[in-house]
């Protein structure tokens, strides 16, 4: 069986992020990039399943400009065994990302394929499922614990009231929590060898996905500053104020 | 104490812009460090140095190493990490690939060991004595050696040690006094040795011990000493670990820093004789241990380069969140993080400043030993053995005195906060103060650089290096800039001072050594100084250009233009100071009676 896993190339979770000087979106030149934690996640777990034999290969994807090569080096550097690369420039929403990803799951007759529940920079938490609505296969998503035997994959998922159990019959697409795993350090001889594992660049026409955006973003903004808080007398001027000053009530 | 951010970009500014690793990568045998590979190392190392050893430093520091029945201890969760750190194969990333290692060049394992050091120092100097043991083997053992002790180095499964100092012992080891027997293929060792780094633990399942030792007829001194490996569990031809052999820890030491690092006394022969066995010939024991010296000296000098950025980055966090004060000028209004007092910036240019200076003056330094390894070309490989040669007495002990000056202003960027060991910047000092002691003091590195460097050679190597500088001052052209200018003016003064002290050395040893000897330290600052301003010299040149080009991340390069000038305007005057030191002074050094101090 082969295992698809989507790795984005995202700012750093450590980076404090910046706006455009034009208000036109987030700046991402000569910022620090890495790969989506909630996809490290997932690389981990494709990686694991590889390990304990369920799986035969991982191939790891990445869509978007030429160095999410780099992020897919990561992946690689953690044991996946090769890389597909949609190279475009063109910005992607999550419904031509997930158009993507079926026209490569359907090139390489992939049985699984994880995603994150949702990349750190726009944090959608939709191409999961849209995929799995495209591909008309069962969806496990915001998975905490994953279970493959049998053609059927359980799944422990992060629902609001705690946790539940589905059982899904593969072919399926998995999208991480972070409870998941923790994700490896790459060691140093696999960074070394990642870099002979090959990497396929395709385009988008080559698939026939029209990437072609819906929305149009008109500005980005820095969220408004919070207001210092007061400390009120006593339960009457809390009302009071909620009131008339918040207007809420 | 604050989290540690690997300092990846401005790392990666040096390696290609100064220490240029592009040409190290077209040496034979080093193709693989592309500048792809190297940034996904640094990222994955930094990773490692962030998460999982800088935690530990703290904590280290506190619990500290603990001799338990005669077993060593180490601090919580060390075992741990070097289970993480061995088997991500980062104990062999420069090490020879015949036995396991990656073969990367030492100018990337000295970006890489940065960022192990300013994690965490006493968990680091593990991995670089191991380090040290594989490079004294691989060069003077013998095959069977080799194939014993390297490979199980190489991967960390077994670690180093250097046995040098004695009580009488230290930096003079020509006093060396541990015996050694010859007995049919082996030898004998006893004698005591003191303040062994790492000399027991409990990480491995066995300790290779180098020890400097005399056989029974050597000559007195530094020419009858030789080396041995003492592996603290004998090994059985199959290559796994016997009987323990007969070396024992008598006590670790209580000690001002590195808390974690175990310091044992070390007693052989109490039993008879340790075993140990013979490296390459008698005799040659020192001889073998300065062929690791050079490395060793980078080495710790990178040390004083890492904990001084460490301590700048926990001052530059403090400083932009402590509130205090309001900024000269304002009386009323919100009081403001000190980070806006100007004196405050002060400090922390001065830290800032000098940390990237320390930083290209290491990795140039490293490229050159790199080239000196690899460098086909006779002719360039003796001039880069040159370079090499004056800069590692320079690394070692101009970045060392640094680290130990910029850990202390760190502490007064925090004020009574930093005196505080909860906030962590009072520990970075005292680790940072055993870095201009071990592998040779302050001014056993000055006497190596006047004596060895400068006099043995009547001044010629240094004076190519005056040139090179002299030749670069000249192509700054600073007509269309006041930075530059400013930057070529202090330049071109601190070389014509360094020029001026390399020609009194050699003036004054001719008349009396002991002059030199008394203005050696301050000739070393100078040079430390001097070439420091020469590399940011270069790197605001870069920058420069970067900026004209219009080559984005333009934050990046002004920073850099701005910090070198303030590294030509407030540390580059100190070499016209030194430089009148060095002339007036070691008269007034020299005259006390002994019982007049
Ligand atoms: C924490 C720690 C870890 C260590 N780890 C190791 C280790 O792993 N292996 C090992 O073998 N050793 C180790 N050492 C020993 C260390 O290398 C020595 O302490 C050091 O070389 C200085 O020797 P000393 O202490 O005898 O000082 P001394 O040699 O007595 O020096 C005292 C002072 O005199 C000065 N001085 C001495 N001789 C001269 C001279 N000729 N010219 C000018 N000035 C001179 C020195 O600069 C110094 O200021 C360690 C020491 C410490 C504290």
């Amino acid at each position: 069986m082969k295992v698809l896993v989507g790795v984005k190339r995202v700012i750093d979770f450590n980076v404090k992020i910046r706006l455009r000087a034009d208000n036109s979106g987030v700046e991402t030149a000569n910022v620090k990039m890495s790969m989506n934690p909630f996809d490290e996640i997932g690389v981990e777990e494709a990686v694991r399943l590889k390990e304990a034999g369920t799986v035969e290969e991982v191939i790891a994807v990445s869509l978007g400009v030429q160095q999410c090569q780099d992020t897919i080096r990561t992946a690689l550097a953690m044991g996946a065994d090769r890389g597909i690369h949609v190279v475009t420039d063109a910005p992607l929403e999550p419904l031509a990302v997930a158009k993507l990803l079926k026209a490569v799951v359907d090139k390489e007759s992939a049985e699984l394929v994880i995603v994150g529940k949702q990349a750190i920079d726009d944090d959608s938490n939709q191409t999961g499922q849209m995929l799995a609505a495209l591909l008309g296969w069962p969806q496990g998503t915001f998975a905490s614990k994953l279970v493959i035997d049998n053609g059927r994959a359980e799944v422990t998922r992060e629902i609001d009231g705690g946790l539940e159990t589905v059982m899904l019959k593969l072919p399926a697409v998995i999208s991480t929590d972070l409870r998941l795993n923790e994700p490896r350090y790459a060691s140093l001889p696999n960074i070394m060898k990642a870099k002979k594992k090959p990497i396929e660049a395709l385009k988008p026409e080559d698939l026939g996905v029209d990437t072609t955006p819906h929305l149009v973003t008109l500005r980005v903004e820095e969220p408004p500053k919070r207001q210092a808080g007061v400390i009120v007398e006593n339960a009457d001027a809390l009302v009071d104020k909620l009131k008339n000053e918040a207007k809420v009530i | 104490m604050t989290p540690y951010v690997p300092p990846i970009r401005d790392m990666e500014f040096v390696l290609n812009e100064l220490a240029d690793l592009n040409a190290i990568a077209a040496l034979p045998g080093y193709e693989q460090a592309t500048p792809d590979l190297v940034s996904a190392v640094l990222d994955e190392s930094g990773k490692l140095a962030a998460e999982v050893l800088a935690p530990l430093n703290q904590v280290g520091d506190r619990a500290g190493s603990h001799l338990d029945k005669g077993i060593v201890r180490t601090s919580e969760g060390w075992k741990d990490a070097y289970r993480v750190f061995t088997e991500g194969g980062w104990n062999g990333l420069a090490l020879d690939e015949r036995y396991g290692g990656q073969g990367l060049p030492w100018l990337v394992a000295t970006a890489v060991q940065e960022m192990w050091h300013a994690a965490n120092m006493s968990f680091a100097l593990c991995p670089m004595l191991t380090q040290a043991a594989v490079e004294v083997i691989l060069k003077h053992g013998s095959d069977q050696q080799k194939e014993t002790y390297v490979r199980k180095l190489t991967a960390g499964t077994w670690t180093g040690t250097m046995n040098l100092t004695e009580p009488q012992a230290g930096s003079d080891l020509g006093a060396v006094r541990a015996k050694a027997v010859p007995e049919g293929d082996h030898y004998l060792i006893s004698g005591q040795k003191i303040f062994i780094s790492y000399g027991d633990h409990d990480l491995t399942e066995n300790i290779v011990h180098l020890v400097l030792a005399r056989t029974p007829d050597a000559p007195a001194g530094v020419k009858g000493i030789s080396m041995f490996i003492v592996p603290k569990y004998l090994v059985h031809d199959d290559g796994s670990v016997g009987e323990p052999n007969d070396v024992r820890t008598v006590s670790l030491e209580h000690k001002l820093g590195i808390h974690a690092s175990p310091t044992a006394v070390l007693a052989y022969g109490d039993n008879g004789g340790a075993v140990g066995y013979l490296m390459g010939e008698e005799n040659h024991g020192l001889e073998y241990m300065f062929t690791m010296m050079n490395l060793a000296r980078l080495v710790v000098g990178v040390e004083g380069l890492a904990i001084a950025e460490r301590a700048y980055q926990q001052a530059r966090e403090y400083a932009r969140e402590r509130v205090q004060g309001r900024p000269p000028g304002t009386r009323a209004g919100d009081r403001v993080t000190i980070i806006e007092h100007p004196d405050v910036r002060r400090m922390l240019m001065t830290m800032k400043a000098q940390v990237e200076a320390m930083r290209a003056v290491a990795y140039v330094a490293t490229a050159a030993f790199d080239k000196t390894l690899r460098q086909p070309d006779a002719g360039e490989r003796r001039k880069q053995h040159e370079l090499l040669d004056l800069l590692t007495p320079v690394v070692k002990g101009w970045c060392t005195e640094l680290g130990v000056e910029i850990a202390s202003t760190g502490v007064q960027v925090h004020g009574g906060m930093g005196y505080i060991e909860e906030t962590g910047a009072s520990q970075h000092l005292r680790d940072a103060r055993i870095t201009t002691i071990y592998e040779g003091t302050t001014g056993i590195q000055a006497n190596d650089l006047v004596g060895r460097k400068i006099v043995r050679d009547q001044g010629q190597g240094a004076k190519r290096l005056i040139e090179t500088m002299q030749s670069f001052a000249a192509e700054l052209d600073g007509k269309q800039d006041d930075v530059i200018e400013a930057i070529r003016t202090a330049l071109v003064e601190g070389i014509d001072a360094m020029s001026r002290a390399t020609d009194w050395i050699l003036a004054a040893h001719a008349r009396d050594p002991r002059l030199p000897a008394a203005a050696s330290v301050p000739y070393l600052r100078l040079f430390g100084t001097v070439v420091g301003g020469w590399q940011m010299a270069r790197a605001a040149l870069v920058a420069r250009h970067k900026l004209d080009a219009g080559a984005g991340d333009s934050r990046f390069y002004q920073a850099k233009l701005t910090t070198a000038r303030f590294y030509a305007e407030h540390i580059m005057p100190q070499a016209r100071a030194l430089l009148h030191a060095i002339l007036q002074g070691s008269e007034a050094t020299l005259a006390l009676d002994t019982d007049q101090f």
